[in-house]
């Protein structure tokens, strides 16, 4: 989930990182107060949950506390990204000698946070990597052992910077890191990281990711921050689409058949199994085909659930057909979905032989899974079948089907 | 949901009055296919497919009282 930049700056100041005098608003009139208190340049700062803020006019310098009510009516109006701001963020100008990049996200592949540090801050840290990759430091770090001062110097040594500047980065860069740590971040990011005229170090902006999955054990950071459950923090609000799967999934206990994220291909897809769906989305794009959905199922859904997911998935204009596929399943019952999917086809006066393009789910019940698979006449695929291949096959056959409709 | 697709129950006519057989089929189903009614043992039709082939309905009462049908597979079923 991604905190708005008032959130993060918090987030921020509570692990004893030092950030520049800043207020929230969310109206013009406290806004003027805040630029009165601050009695300096302020920046206001739109806060939406989206980037681009500078590009469409989001963020706005002032000199005066009527420069800034100014800007701010402007602002609180002004969507971004299809969002309308929260509030306001009001922000003392400070006078910077130089700006730095100070980060933490998550590293899928190694499995292990990575430290970030560039000297080059301010400014897209991909485009920083990719143009002058001298100027960018990196390290993983164990999630299990404490984080240390001295792995942050070394990352931020390792671009040469050292004496006083190196002092006053190096525990501003270890704090990242534990809260990172402490607040089940994804991503926890300063950027700039400004030097001021005066030899501190401050946290200009900033940027915190929270792992969803988190949000029950992070209920105290949640209730300082006053964000409530029914804030669902996604990059943008959910479909219609994945709403019904969100009701398809509450339908009953028993499993999981949801998750649900729209795209716009024509292929739909059920799938799941501990990482398996994202395998699966990946496969099936990386055999070039275009999924309508992502999903999980799991923990052995009941037939309703397996039918209702099915039924959204094949409702969705402009699927042609699903692929039902998950890893090998020892908790959820081949049979079980196999009926839940053929249901739905039915129900919708589809041909299941038609309209499943595969069925590649092996494991528990298979035999039984499989029997109702041939009554009518759905492909499916055992184990000696990979993830990969199944994908394949389920990409072939909707390119097949296209090909012939183009003809 | 619409009517059963992949499995039918059959209760043996003569005993499915029996108020007692009905209780037991309720307590025991976990994915609730029998209902205890007025008239004994009473199948919800919308949780048949439901069924998880547990058997447990055909082990809590005398043999030969309950069949379940897979109507998938022509000729299978289980029975006490």
């Amino acid at each position: 989930m991604r905190f708005f930049e008032y959130e993060s700056r918090a987030i921020v100041a509570k692990a004893g990182i030092p950030v520049t005098r800043h207020g929230f608003a969310t109206t013009v009139a406290e806004v003027s107060e805040l630029a009165e208190q601050i009695a300096g340049p302020v920046v206001i700062k739109s806060q939406v949950l989206s980037g681009g803020r500078m590009k469409a006019g989001g963020v706005q310098f002032a000199d005066t506390p009527a420069e800034a009510a100014g800007h701010a009516e402007q602002v609180l109006k002004l969507e971004i990204g299809g969002q309308m701001p929260r509030g306001v963020l009001v922000d003392s100008r400070a006078a910077v000698r130089h700006e730095y990049y100070a980060g933490v996200v998550w590293d899928g592949i190694r499995k292990l946070p990575v430290m970030l540090f560039s000297d080059m801050g301010g400014i897209d840290i991909e485009e920083v990597a990719e143009q002058q990759p001298e100027h960018v430091a990196r390290a993983h770090f164990s999630t299990l052992r404490p984080f240390s001062e001295w792995q942050a110097k070394q990352v931020i040594a390792s671009l040469g910077i050292s004496g006083t500047v190196l002092g006053r980065l190096t525990p501003i860069l270890t704090r990242l890191a534990r809260l990172f740590l402490a607040y089940d971040m994804t991503l926890a990011e300063i950027n700039p990281l400004g030097e001021l005229e005066d030899g501190s170090v401050v946290a200009l902006d900033a940027h915190m990711d929270m792992e969803n999955e988190a949000r029950p054990r992070q209920r105290e950071l949640l209730q300082e921050l006053g964000v409530g459950d029914e804030e669902t923090r996604q990059a943008r609000e959910p479909t219609p689409f994945e709403l019904a799967g969100e009701e398809v999934d509450a339908q009953d206990h028993r499993g999981v058949a949801g998750n649900v994220t729209e795209f716009d291909g024509n292929l739909g897809l059920v799938i799941g199994a501990g990482g398996g769906s994202l395998t699966l989305f990946d496969a099936v794009r990386a055999h070039g085909g275009n999924p309508a959905n992502y999903c999980e199922i799991g923990g052995n859904p009941s037939v309703r659930k397996a039918c209702g997911l099915a039924k959204l998935v094949l409702g969705k204009p402009g699927v042609d057909k699903i692929a039902v596929m998950m890893s090998i399943v020892s908790n959820t019952r081949v049979d079980i979905v196999a009926r839940g999917v053929i249901k739905a086809c039915l129900e919708l006066g589809l041909d299941p032989a038609e309209k499943i393009a595969i069925f590649r789910i092996p494991g528990a019940w298979e035999e039984e899974g499989f029997k109702i698979l041939e009554r009518y006449g759905v492909e499916y695929a055992d184990r000696s079948v990979s993830l990969h291949e199944a994908a394949r096959r389920a990409v072939e056959k909707i390119q097949g089907g296209e090909l012939a409709g183009a003809r | 949901m619409s009517e059963a697709l992949f499995i039918d129950v059959r209760v043996d006519e003569p005993t499915s009055g029996d108020p007692g057989l009905a209780a037991k089929l309720e307590e025991v189903c976990p994915v609730d296919i029998f209902r205890a009614g007025p008239e004994g043992v009473e199948i919800v039709r919308e949780n048949l497919d439901e069924c998880v082939l547990c058997e447990l309905c055909i082990n809590a009462v005398p043999a030969g009282t309950i069949r379940v049908i897979k109507l998938y597979a022509p000729g299978e079923e289980l029975r006490a």
